[in-house]
């Protein structure tokens, strides 16, 4: 059991630029000035943690290494204490390379086209309106917890085909997964195995009942060969889609009511022109794009002219070159009708977010039904907002003021 | 006379951001893995030439060229 270690509190930095830590409570809390004093230092910035890591600092450097699949490898995509051995928890496609990658991403590509997402969106506006029902009337709410939390995890579960009434329990396992397992090897894999027990009693019950959703979508898969997928790719692959898919736009949803409830410019203007909600959801996507991904140092090579060598992770921050002001004017500040924006929210290269049309639709649906029904919020003053720690960024705590101020 | 344009997707370098099919639906299309390609031979008819830019400006992989003719 050499990999199971127990968690180690990490010393609080005082030099970002050669011992950056993203799980420091300081990035935590408002990681725009840190991103922006990286990267003025350098493109590419190191820390002796997480046993070595880089972290590009422009949208330029982010896009080499997105790009670079020969010496950037996505067989760990999570930057940890730890560096356990590969394969065991892996989640295909998005822990694949090439060549292996291409077909497992195609499996899953067809039941998130932006076709597909819009039969779902009248359940989407369903779940939303449910959900405000519960808690229009007491005139405050705990926005991350009872809205943004329940849109994703609902969701997936009803493409999944498994009961939205499981949510609670999905949670858990995301936040021990990608919360706690950066530092605790043993919570992480009690987490998985529990996801992987979970699903297999799915897939056991739709053998002699087979269904009309995402599992038996992917039992019934093919290989390039024509064979069924090995089960622990079906595993892989469920595990991801449950993972991947709801702190991520739980995240993207309550920061975007978050900026929302700060600015009441910009909220009168998306209830004046409801039409402008798509370009306004990319711009908040820009602007507090929640996820981070990692890669492994395969290869030694250079990045925008920084050497990088192999054995390091890196530190894929999507949300950093999305504050890029060399590719975003006015890149700190929502634009909330920006015209041009090429953000990576959803990564870019091979390794686009396969749900990427799912997030956009269920932002665009959760922002509609929100500003229709609550025009005016606010923070609550006697509340605090909090933030979730590591690899997704978003409100875990949102304390609003439903109704006009007195 | 106005310059007549043309749009291409470079299917090599599209990784189906779909960016370009929600914001110029007429000039583009999906595969079944959501991967765009121009609508027909890529030609823009009169009217719609803000948006063939528009597209190109908002793809992430910079796989869309605006050809002018």
């Amino acid at each position: 059991m050499s990999d199971v270690s127990q968690p180690v509190a990490h010393p609080p930095v005082t030099d970002w630029i050669n011992d950056f830590d993203h799980t420091d409570p300081q990035w935590t809390n408002d990681p725009f000035p840190i991103w922006e004093e990286l990267r003025a230092a350098s493109p590419v910035v190191h820390t002796e943690r997480f046993l070595g890591c880089y972290m590009p600092t422009t949208y330029e450097a982010v896009r080499e290494i997105a790009n670079d699949t020969e010496h950037f490898s996505s067989r760990r995509i999570i930057v940890r204490d730890v560096r356990p051995e590969v394969a065991r928890n892996a989640a295909p496609p998005i822990t694949s390379d090439p060549p292996v990658h291409k077909p497992a991403k195609q499996l899953l590509l067809p039941p998130f086209t932006p076709d597909a997402m819009k039969k779902l969106e009248p359940r989407m506006r369903a779940i939303c309106n449910e959900l405000i029902d519960g808690f229009i009337a007491d005139g405050k709410v705990d926005a991350a917890a009872r809205y943004a939390k329940y849109i994703p995890v609902r969701a997936i579960a009803h493409m999944l085909g498994i009961p939205e009434s499981d949510s609670d329990l999905f949670i858990n396992w995301i936040h021990m997964i990608l919360e706690v397992g950066i530092k605790d090897e043993t919570k992480l894999l009690e987490a998985v195995h529990e996801m992987s027990d979970y699903f297999r009693a799915h897939i056991e019950e739709r053998r002699s009942k087979p269904t009309n959703d995402l599992i038996s979508y992917l039992m019934n898969a093919k290989d390039k060969e024509g064979q069924p997928l090995e089960e622990s790719h079906v595993l892989g692959s469920l595990r991801l889609l449950l993972i991947a898919g709801i702190d991520t736009t739980w995240s993207a949803i309550g920061s975007s009511l978050w900026h929302l409830a700060r600015t009441p410019a910009d909220r009168e203007r998306l209830i004046a022109e409801p039409e402008l909600i798509p370009t306004a959801v990319e711009e908040l996507l820009r602007a507090y794009s929640p996820v981070t991904m990692a890669r492994e140092v395969v290869k030694e090579t250079t990045v925008s002219g920084c050497p990088v060598k192999a054995g390091n992770m890196v530190l894929l921050s999507f949300p950093a070159a999305n504050r890029d002001p060399k590719m975003f004017p006015d890149a700190d500040k929502v634009v909330i009708d920006r015209r041009e924006n090429r953000h990576a929210a959803f990564g870019l290269g091979i390794h686009r977010c396969v749900g990427s049309n799912l997030a956009r639709m269920e932002m665009q649906v959760a922002l509609e039904e929100w500003l229709k029904r609550i025009p005016d919020f606010r923070l609550d003053p006697g509340g605090t907002v909090t933030w979730s720690q590591g690899t997704v960024r978003g409100p875990r705590q949102l304390p609003f003021l439903l109704g006009k101020a007195m | 006379m106005a310059a007549r344009l043309k749009v291409h997707v470079d299917p090599d370098k599209c990784q189906g951001h779909a960016r370009c099919k929600a914001l110029a639906p007429e000039l583009f299309e999906l595969d079944e893995y959501g991967n765009a390609h121009e609508v027909g031979d890529g030609t823009v008819p009169p009217g719609l030439e803000d948006k063939a830019w528009l597209a190109k400006s908002n793809c992430p992989e910079i796989a869309i060229d605006v050809i002018e003719e």
